[in-house]
């Protein structure tokens, strides 16, 4: 045994070593691929269809980036079953046995969704702009990304995928079944509420929808507020996907595998 | 080497494990029998961290599991025979499992030979029989060469051939100087794999102790086990008095 032990490398497994980890396990599905390449191509499909038929200038920016609600709600279910099919399949005590300090596993699986989620969302965010600013006729000239606020738009609303799929993550830790948390995260990204109800500035759709993807704040017809600001909205989502994040680092720790 | 120390676990007002203490010692098999649901896998799940002890603990080279610094390379474990996603081959499911534990991808490629499982390396493990599931299952167990193996219920699903296959791998593990517990409710097969025999009932140990004492209570080893597992409660009072 002392022959083992000599090649037993020193210190101790970490959050690099987790993070690959959680990193192969998520290229290794395809319907990882499969999910981020339709959430790309969804919302990019649409704005061409927006940019074709667009036929005044205001708002254009924010109706090119309307196709990224499908890659919020597809990144959700991602980061979903980035936890919950390790509980379904039973993977998630091999993953513990490999590595007992769960929240470091949690923190290495955050670490890998979200960058993956902050790619694809910008990728979908930038490719949605040109292609609507592509098909853009009836003489309307595209916005350049230097006018104000048009990168902010596109940068933040992509940046969205990356707390909603945190919020996903964080579900499935608390949740633990694929469906009920799927049906959760989706509640959650579509709830709409009542018109005129004095939360609705707060729901994750209408911050993505009306703060993060306006270049200008918008304020609701009738109402004498307005919609969150852009970073107002980004830091909404951003303690939605902490709470669910600290709730589900709560039950991981305490709950048996 | 794994020592076990009064471990209780209750589900409810149910004692799945109660008062458990045992030693699994280096360079031989320790069978760990019972009847199915006398907490055996419980057991195991405890000592591998995954459950929590309501009281007692179980250390792994004298450290709790938790506390492992390669918990792969220390200990290897198979707890169920589907434990990995469907969708993913077995090599990605061990790839990512050594990953965690700074474990060489050339291992991954010799555990996969180790388990005869190199030309369905690269297929969905979910298309996988049931033997094959349990072949990587003690792939994954083997991925960081540990001095300690626990496995659950090895010899389920596996084929005459492969019962064979895992009771010699397990005999060479242990003549290597590892410490292997394997659980089984089948006898007559640890009668054939293990050195030692710890035997539980209703989560209390009934006897620690060899195969061969254990048969010299009874016409025969099927018949000592059934007595000391039929009546545990009735083997307790006696004890006692």
């Amino acid at each position: 045994m002392t022959a083992r032990a000599s090649h037993r490398p020193p210190g101790r497994y970490r959050f690099r070593q987790l993070a690959r980890m959680e990193w192969i396990k998520l290229r290794s599905l395809r319907s990882t691929w499969l999910t981020l390449a339709i959430a790309v191509a969804a919302s990019a499909g649409i704005a061409l269809a927006t940019g074709s038929s667009t036929t005044s200038g205001g708002m254009f920016v924010g109706n090119t980036l309307v196709g990224m609600l499908i890659g919020v709600l597809l990144i959700g279910v991602v980061g979903v079953l980035a936890m919950t099919s390790e509980y379904t399949s039973g993977t998630i005590r091999a993953t513990f046995a490999a590595a007992p300090r769960r929240l470091r596993v949690l923190a290495a699986k955050a670490a890998v969704v979200g960058a993956v989620a902050l790619i694809t969302g910008e990728a979908a965010a930038f490719l949605s702009f040109f292609a609507g600013c592509m098909t853009l006729r009836h003489g309307i000239t595209a916005p350049a990304l230097s006018q104000p606020g048009v990168l902010r738009a596109i940068v933040l609303t992509g940046a969205s995928l990356s707390l909603i799929g945190l919020l996903g993550l964080g579900l499935g830790a608390i949740i633990r079944h694929t469906a009920a948390a799927i049906t959760v995260v989706v509640g959650i990204v579509c709830a709409g509420g009542p018109l005129n109800l004095a939360i609705r500035p707060y729901l994750p759709i209408y911050i993505v929808s009306h703060s993060l993807s306006a270049t200008t704040p918008l304020c609701r017809p009738g109402a004498a507020s307005c919609w969150l600001s852009a970073w107002s909205g980004l830091g909404m989502l951003a303690i939605y996907a902490a709470i669910a994040m600290v709730l589900g680092a709560l039950i991981l720790a305490w709950r048996d595998a | 080497m794994i020592e076990v120390r009064g471990l209780t676990k209750r589900y409810g007002s149910t004692v799945a494990v109660d008062r458990l203490s045992f030693d699994v010692p280096p360079g031989a098999v320790t069978g760990f029998l019972g009847l199915n649901g006398s907490g055996k896998s419980t057991t195991m799940r405890m000592i591998l961290g995954l459950d929590a002890p309501d009281a007692g603990h179980a250390r792994i080279g004298g450290q709790a599991y938790r506390q492992l610094r390669w918990p792969l390379r220390e200990a290897g474990g198979l707890l169920e025979s589907r434990a990995f996603h469907p969708g993913r081959s077995a090599r990605a499911h061990l790839a990512a499992l050594a990953a965690s534990n700074a474990i060489s991808q050339s291992r991954v490629a010799e555990v996969l030979d180790i388990a005869g499982l190199g030309s369905a390396a690269g297929k969905r493990a979910g298309k996988f029989s049931l033997g094959m599931a349990q072949r990587l299952g003690i792939a994954a167990a083997l991925l960081g060469d540990p001095a300690v193996l626990l496995l659950d219920e090895p010899v389920n699903g596996l084929d005459p051939e492969g019962i064979r296959w895992i009771r010699g791998l397990l005999r060479s593990l242990a003549a290597e100087g590892r410490a292997v517990l394997v659980s089984s409710h089948l006898i007559s097969e640890m009668a054939l794999m293990a050195d030692r025999l710890v035997v539980i009932g209703q989560g209390r140990l009934l006897a620690d102790t060899t195969a061969a004492e254990l048969s010299s209570r009874a016409p025969s080893l099927e018949e000592a086990f059934l007595r000391l597992t039929g009546d545990s409660a009735q083997y307790q009072a006696r004890n006692m008095s």
